[in-house]
C-alpha cells in the first residue's frame, strides 16, 4: 500500500525594496535604464569604494517587520556573504547573518475558510546583485550593474506550509502587506518580489523533518503551484525507490515544467560570513520603532471592515476593493473628491474588474486617474451623459486616463434634453413602425422597449432615456 | 635649490615668493629621476601632470585660493590610494593597469590645499608585509643602506621622504605599514586613531584596522599634514568628527607631569640591544625634561600577532575578492570558462604572501573554523583593547620601540614568512586597539642605522603623543642619510 | 593542525586561487605554520568575552534617500578588461 506523504514547505521571499536610491550609495533604483548607467564606484565594486547605509531601507524593513508581527533587533549589524559571480561585483554581498533586523514573526493566512498563523523566522537587509545577459553572438555574458546595490529585505518563513494553497496565500499576505506599506510594489512577474522554496517531505505522522530541496527561478504564482506539485512527486519517487533527497539548490524550468540541480564543483557554498567592517551597527532605539509604528498605514483587513461599516459596502465588494492597494487607493482617492462611494464601487467592480479580465491585466496595471473617474461620475450624476455613453467614456479613461469633461465635449456626447427634437424623432419612429405601436396598443407593453431602442438609435445614444419613454408613452 | 628642508619650511618659501611651485617641483622631480635607480621609492612618477599642476597652484596661491602651510609643496601618495587619473597598483600585477576615476578622500584634502602629486610610492603588495620587498614593481631599497630594507609596507613613502625625493607622503598603517618604515628611514611618521582619517579611495587590505597617515621630515610636518587630512567624510560610515584635531597647537616643548609608561613587554626577549639602549634613553630625555616616567606590565603583547594575522588576513580574503578580472585589472590571457578565468586571473595576478594571506584568511573564514579563529581573536582583540585601556588609566603616553631592530638586510626576512610576522610584535597592538601611534628617530645604531621611538597616545589623543615626540625631537641631533649627504643636502 | 591536500584544494575553491603542485606543498607548510603559530591564542581564556569588531562606539552613520549619482558609464568602463554594448563581458554564465 502506497504511503501517505506530507509537503513541509518553507519561503525565501526576496522583496525590492522602493527607496529612490541603492541601499550603499546614491544611484537611482530606477528601472530599465540602458546597461550600467545606474552605476558608481561603490556598486560596480570599485577599488578604494565604501558603503554607507541608506536611512530609508531600514525604516521601511521595520515597517515591514512591525507589520508580520516582528521583533525588531534594536542592536543590528551588516555581514558579508562571500562567494564568486560576475553579477556581484566586491564578490561578497553585504547581507545580514548573525543579527538580521527583524526575528520571529507570524502572518495569519486563510485557505478554503481555514486560519493559520506562518511563522517568519527572520527578515534581513541585503544588496540586490546585478543582471547577466547572455550575448548569442559572442557567447559570452554581458553584466549590468544598474540592479547591484538596489535594497532588498529577505523574508525568511518558518518550515510551516503544507501544500501549494498556503504558499500562494502566505505570499500573497506578504505582497499586500507590503504593498499597504508603501514598501514595495512585490511584482513576481518583475522581479520586484522573487521567492525560493524550500520544500521536503515526510510520511504522514512522523516527527522529523525530511531533507529538504531550495526551488529558484518562481516567477509566478503559477510557476510556484508547478514547482511544488513536481518536487512533491520527484522527492516521493526518489523515497519509494529506496533513496535519499539530496540537499541541493535546483532550479525550475517554467516552460519545460522541470527542475534541475544547479551543483557545480566550483561551487562550495561556504559563504565564509564575517561582520562588514565597512559598516557601522545599527541601533535602533524605542522612540525611533514608536515612530514607525505610528506611521503603520491601515491594512487590509482593518480597511475592509471600514468599507463595510462607513460606506454600507457588501463584504463581497470591500474584499475585491481592498485585494490589492491600487484599488483601494482609487476608490478613496476618488472618495475624496466628492464621489458616491456606492457609485465608484460600481464602477470599480463592474466595468473596471470586466476590463481587467478581458485584457488580463491585474488591478496593479491599471493607470487612470481618480480625478477622471469623479469627473465621469459627476458627469452621470447630473445626467449630462447616459449610463451607455459613460461606459464608452469609462474605456477610454481606462484606456489613456482621458479627460472626460473634455471628451465629452469633444464627442458631443452629451445627452439630448431639447424636448422639441425627441418629439420630433419620436414622432418620425412613431411613423416608420406600424406594426410596434399596434402591439402596444394592444397590451404588448414590451413593444414600447423596441420604440425606445429606434429613437436612441436614431440620436446616437445621446437621447435621455427617461424623456424618451415619457414622450413616448405620451404620444402613443 | 636644497631639498633637506621639511615641507612646512618648503611651504613658507613659497609663501614668501623665495621659490616658486613649479621651481620646487622640477627640483624634486629632477632629483626622483637621478636617485630612482638606487632607491626605486616610486611605482608611477607624473612629471608631466605634477608641472602641470604646479602651474595652476602657483596662480591659486597668487589668486588667494591656497593659504594653508601645505600650499604648492610636492607629495607621494602611496600606491594604495586611489588618484583620479593616475595609474594606482598597490604594487600588484592584478593592478597594473587600474586608473581610478576617483581621489581618496585624505588625498583629496591635501589637494584642496594646494599639494602637487608627483607621483605614487612604492610598497608591499596590497600592504602586505614589512619590507616592500613583496612589490610586483621591484623591492625598494632603504637611502641609509641600500643593501636593507626600507622596511613596509609603507616603504616607498618612508624611503621618499629619507632620500629628499619629496618633502613628506602619505602611507597607510594596517600593523605597523608606516611607523616600521619611518624608523628604518629615520623619519617621522604618524598612525592616527582609527576613524580619525577618512578610507574612503584607500583600497583595502585589513579595514577594520587600516588608517591613512603622513611620513615626514620632523613632527611639525606630520601634525599640519594629520590637520589636513583628518575629518568626517560622508563616504566612509568609519570616519568619525571628534574634537582634539588642532594637532599644530600640541606642538610645545614641555612635557612637565606627562605620565609615561613603558611597557616592560616591550623590552624584552627579540628585543636588540642597541634598539633598546635607544630607546632608554629617550625616555630618559623625557624624564629630564619633566615627564614622570616608569615601567609597568602590559600584557597580552605575545597574543597582539596571532590576532592580527587572523582578522588581517580573513578580512583581506574578502577585500581582495573583487579582483577577479571582470572589472579592472589584469585579465588572464587564455581561459576555458568563467571559473578558470577566475583562478587563472587571480593566480597569475597576486604575489606568494598575498595567496598566502588570501589562503590563510579564506581558511580561517570557512565552516567549522570560522568561531575557533575568527571570533576567539576579535574576543583576544577585545582584551587588548582593555589591556591598553587600563594602561591608559594611570599613563598619558606609552612608550616602546618601533620594532625589534634596526633595517634588515635585503631578503633576510622574506625566507621565513612568522619571523617576518614577529618583526611587527611592537605595532600590530595599536592597530587592534585602535590608537594612535607616532614613530621617531631616537638614535643611531653601530651601523649608522636610524633607531625608531614609538610612543602610543588615547582613542583620539594624537595630541599627548605629538607633544611628548615634539618635545623628545628638540633634545635630538636628527641627522641624515650620507646618501642625501652626499648629494649636499 | 596538520593541512591536508584536500583543505588546500578546498580553499583554493573559496578564493579562487590554482596553485601549482609546488605552491601547494609550500602553502600547505606555510599553513600548518601558521595555524600552529595562531593556536597560541587558545591558552587565552575568552569565555564571556563579546568579540570586538570595532574600537569605537559609532553607529548609525546613515545617508538620506537622495539620489547624487548621474550617468557616469563610460568612466566606470574604462577599465574594463572586456566590454560589449555598454556591458562588461566575462565567460558565458548560462548552462
Amino acid at each position: 500500500m502506497a504511503k501517505a506523504y506530507e509537503t513541509v514547505i518553507g519561503l525565501e521571499v526576496h522583496v525590492e525594496l522602493a527607496t529612490k536610491t541603492k541601499i550603499f550609495c546614491g544611484c537611482s533604483t530606477e528601472f530599465g535604464g540602458a546597461p550600467n548607467t545606474h552605476t558608481c564606484p561603490v556598486c560596480t565594486g570599485m577599488p578604494g569604494s565604501l558603503p554607507v547605509l541608506n536611512k530609508e531601507v531600514v525604516n521601511k524593513a521595520i515597517a515591514v517587520g512591525l507589520a508580520t508581527n516582528c521583533t525588531i533587533t534594536q542592536n543590528c549589524k551588516f555581514d558579508r556573504k562571500n562567494y564568486f559571480y560576475p553579477d556581484n561585483p566586491q564578490n561578497y554581498q553585504i547581507s545580514q547573518l548573525y543579527y538580521p533586523i527583524c526575528r520571529n514573526g507570524k502572518v495569519e493566512i486563510e485557505v478554503e475558510g481555514k486560519k493559520k498563523w506562518i511563522g517568519i523566522h527572520e527578515i534581513h537587509m541585503e544588496e540586490d546583485a546585478g543582471k547577466l545577459i547572455h550575448d548569442p553572438y559572442t557567447d559570452s555574458s554581458l553584466v549590468d550593474f544598474n540592479r547591484s546595490g538596489v535594497p532588498l529585505i529577505e523574508i525568511v518563513s518558518e518550515p510551516d506550509m503544507r501544500s501549494a494553497e498556503e504558499v500562494i496565500a502566505y505570499l500573497d499576505k506578504l505582497r499586500m502587506t507590503i504593498q499597504y506599506l508603501g514598501a514595495s510594489d512585490c511584482k513576481l512577474n518583475e522581479g520586484s518580489m522573487r521567492a525560493d522554496v524550500n520544500l521536503s517531505i515526510r510520511e504522514v505522522g512522523a516527527e522529523e523533518f525530511g531533507t529538504r530541496t531550495e526551488m529558484k527561478n518562481l516567477n509566478s504564482f503559477k510557476a510556484i503551484a508547478r514547482a511544488i506539485e513536481n518536487e512533491r512527486e520527484r522527492q516521493i519517487d526518489i523515497l519509494e525507490a529506496g533513496e535519499k533527497v539530496v540537499q541541493e539548490t535546483r532550479r525550475w524550468d517554467d516552460t519545460k515544467e522541470y527542475s534541475y540541480a544547479m551543483r557545480s564543483k566550483e561551487d562550495a557554498q561556504d559563504y565564509r560570513y564575517f561582520p562588514d567592517p565597512d559598516l557601522v551597527p545599527i541601533i535602533i532605539s524605542d522612540e525611533w520603532l514608536e515612530d514607525i509604528r505610528a506611521k503603520q498605514p491601515e491594512f487590509r483587513d482593518e480597511k475592509k471592515a471600514r468599507y463595510q461599516e462607513e460606506y454600507g459596502l457588501p463584504e463581497y465588494d470591500a474584499d475585491i476593493l481592498t485585494g490589492t492597494k491600487k484599488l483601494a487607493d482609487i476608490f478613496e482617492e476618488t472618495i475624496a473628491l466628492d464621489a458616491n462611494p456606492k457609485k465608484v464601487s460600481n464602477w470599480l467592480m463592474v466595468e473596471t474588474m470586466r476590463i481587467l479580465k478581458e485584457k488580463e491585466m491585474d488591478a496593479d496595471d491599471i493607470t487612470f486617474s481618480a480625478t477622471n473617474l469623479a469627473k465621469l461620475i459627476k458627469l452621470t450624476d447630473s445626467q449630462a451623459i447616459n449610463s451607455t455613453v459613460a461606459k464608452e467614456v469609462f474605456e477610454k479613461i481606462f484606456d489613456e486616463d482621458i479627460d472626460p469633461d473634455k471628451y465629452v465635449e469633444e464627442k458631443g456626447l452629451k445627452t439630448v434634453n431639447d424636448e422639441g427634437a425627441l418629439r420630433a424623432t419620436i414622432e418620425q419612429v412613431i411613423a416608420d413602425n406600424p406594426q410596434s405601436v399596434e402591439d402596444y396598443r394592444n397590451g404588448k407593453e414590451k413593444a414600447i422597449g423596441f420604440l425606445v431602442g429606434q429613437t436612441m438609435k436614431a440620436m446616437k445614444g445621446k437621447a435621455n432615456p427617461g424623456m424618451v419613454n415619457q414622450i413616448l408613452k405620451e404620444l402613443l | 635649490m636644497k631639498l633637506n628642508l621639511t615641507a612646512v619650511e618648503l611651504g613658507k618659501k613659497i609663501k614668501n615668493k623665495e621659490i616658486s611651485v613649479v621651481e620646487a617641483t622640477t627640483a624634486y622631480l629632477d632629483a626622483i629621476e637621478e636617485r630612482e635607480k638606487d632607491i626605486n621609492a616610486f611605482v608611477t612618477i607624473d612629471r608631466e601632470g605634477a608641472l602641470k599642476r604646479a602651474e595652476e597652484v602657483q596662480k591659486g596661491i597668487d589668486e588667494g585660493k591656497y593659504t594653508g602651510p601645505l600650499a604648492g609643496v610636492p607629495v607621494a601618495i602611496k600606491d594604495n590610494m586611489c588618484v583620479n587619473g593616475m595609474l594606482t597598483t598597490c604594487s600588484s600585477k592584478i593592478l597594473s593597469n587600474f586608473v581610478p576615476t576617483f581621489t581618496a578622500t585624505a588625498v583629496q584634502k591635501l589637494l584642496d590645499e594646494g599639494a602637487v602629486i608627483v607621483g605614487k610610492a612604492n610598497m608591499d603588495e596590497f600592504a602586505m608585509g614589512s619590507t616592500t620587498e613583496t612589490s610586483y614593481y621591484g623591492e625598494t631599497k632603504n637611502p641609509w643602506d641600500l643593501t636593507r630594507v626600507p622596511g613596509g609596507s609603507s616603504g616607498g613613502s618612508a624611503a621618499s621622504v629619507a632620500a629628499c625625493e619629496v618633502p613628506y607622503a602619505l602611507g597607510s598603517d594596517t600593523g605597523g605599514s608606516i611607523r616600521q618604515p619611518a624608523g628604518f628611514c629615520g623619519v617621522v611618521g604618524i598612525k592616527p586613531t582609527y576613524g580619525r582619517v577618512s578610507r574612503y579611495g584607500l583600497i583595502a587590505y585589513g579595514s577594520s584596522l587600516d588608517q591613512i597617515g603622513p611620513l615626514a621630515k620632523d613632527v611639525t610636518d606630520c601634525a599640519t599634514i594629520l590637520e589636513a587630512i583628518c575629518g568626517k567624510d560622508d563616504r566612509d560610515s568609519t570616519s568619525v568628527k571628534e574634537a582634539g584635531d588642532d594637532f599644530t597647537s600640541a606642538l610645545v616643548d614641555d612635557v612637565k607631569g606627562m605620565k609615561i609608561g613603558i611597557p616592560k613587554d616591550y623590552l624584552g626577549e627579540g628585543l636588540d640591544p642597541e634598539v633598546k639602549k635607544g630607546v632608554l634613553a629617550a625616555a630618559k630625555a623625557l624624564e629630564a625634561k619633566g615627564a614622570i616616567v616608569e615601567e609597568f606590565d602590559l600584557s597580552l603583547v605575545e597574543y597582539a600577532i596571532p590576532a592580527y594575522y587572523i582578522i588581517a588576513s580573513a578580512e583581506a580574503s574578502s577585500n581582495l575578492e573583487r579582483f577577479d578580472g571582470v572589472k579592472y585589472g589584469y585579465r588572464t590571457e587564455e581561459f576555458s570558462d568563467l571559473h578558470n578565468m577566475y583562478k587563472k586571473t587571480r593566480s597569475e595576478g597576486f604575489g606568494p604572501e598575498v595567496k598566502r594571506r588570501i589562503m590563510l584568511g579564506s581558511f580561517v573564514l570557512s565552516s567549522g573554523y570560522f568561531d575557533a579563529y575568527y571570533m576567539k581573536a576579535l574576543r583576544t582583540k577585545a582584551l587588548i583593547k582593555q589591556a591598553f585601556d587600563k594602561a591608559f588609566d594611570k599613563y598619558d603616553v606609552i612608550l616602546g620601540p618601533v620594532a625589534p631592530t634596526t633595517a634588515l638586510k635585503l631578503g633576510e626576512s622574506l625566507s621565513d614568512p612568522i619571523k617576518m610576522y614577529l618583526g611587527d610584535i611592537y605595532t600590530v597592538s595599536v592597530n587592534l586597539a585602535g590608537l594612535p601611534g607616532i614613530s621617531l628617530p631616537c638614535g643611531y645604531d653601530k651601523n649608522g642605522l636610524p633607531i625608531g621611538l614609538q610612543l602610543l597616545g588615547k582613542h583620539f589623543d594624537e595630541k599627548s603623543i605629538i607633544r611628548a615626540a615634539y618635545t623628545f625631537e628638540q633634545t635630538m641631533q636628527a641627522k641624515s642619510p650620507a646618501y642625501v649627504t652626499e648629494r649636499g643636502e | 593542525m596538520q593541512i591536508t591536500d584536500e583543505t588546500i584544494d578546498y580553499v583554493g575553491i573559496l578564493a579562487k586561487l590554482e596553485l601549482s603542485a609546488e605552491e601547494k606543498e609550500q602553502a600547505k607548510k606555510d599553513m600548518t605554520n601558521m595555524l600552529d603559530y595562531v593556536g597560541k591564542l587558545n591558552e587565552l581564556d575568552t569565555d564571556g568575552v563579546e568579540p570586538m569588531s570595532h574600537t569605537f562606539s559609532v553607529h548609525n552613520v546613515f545617508r538620506e534617500d537622495v539620489v547624487v549619482n548621474g550617468d557616469d558609464r563610460e568612466n566606470m568602463l574604462a577599465n574594463a578588461p572586456e566590454k560589449k554594448d555598454g556591458a562588461y563581458k566575462v565567460p558565458r554564465t548560462f548552462d
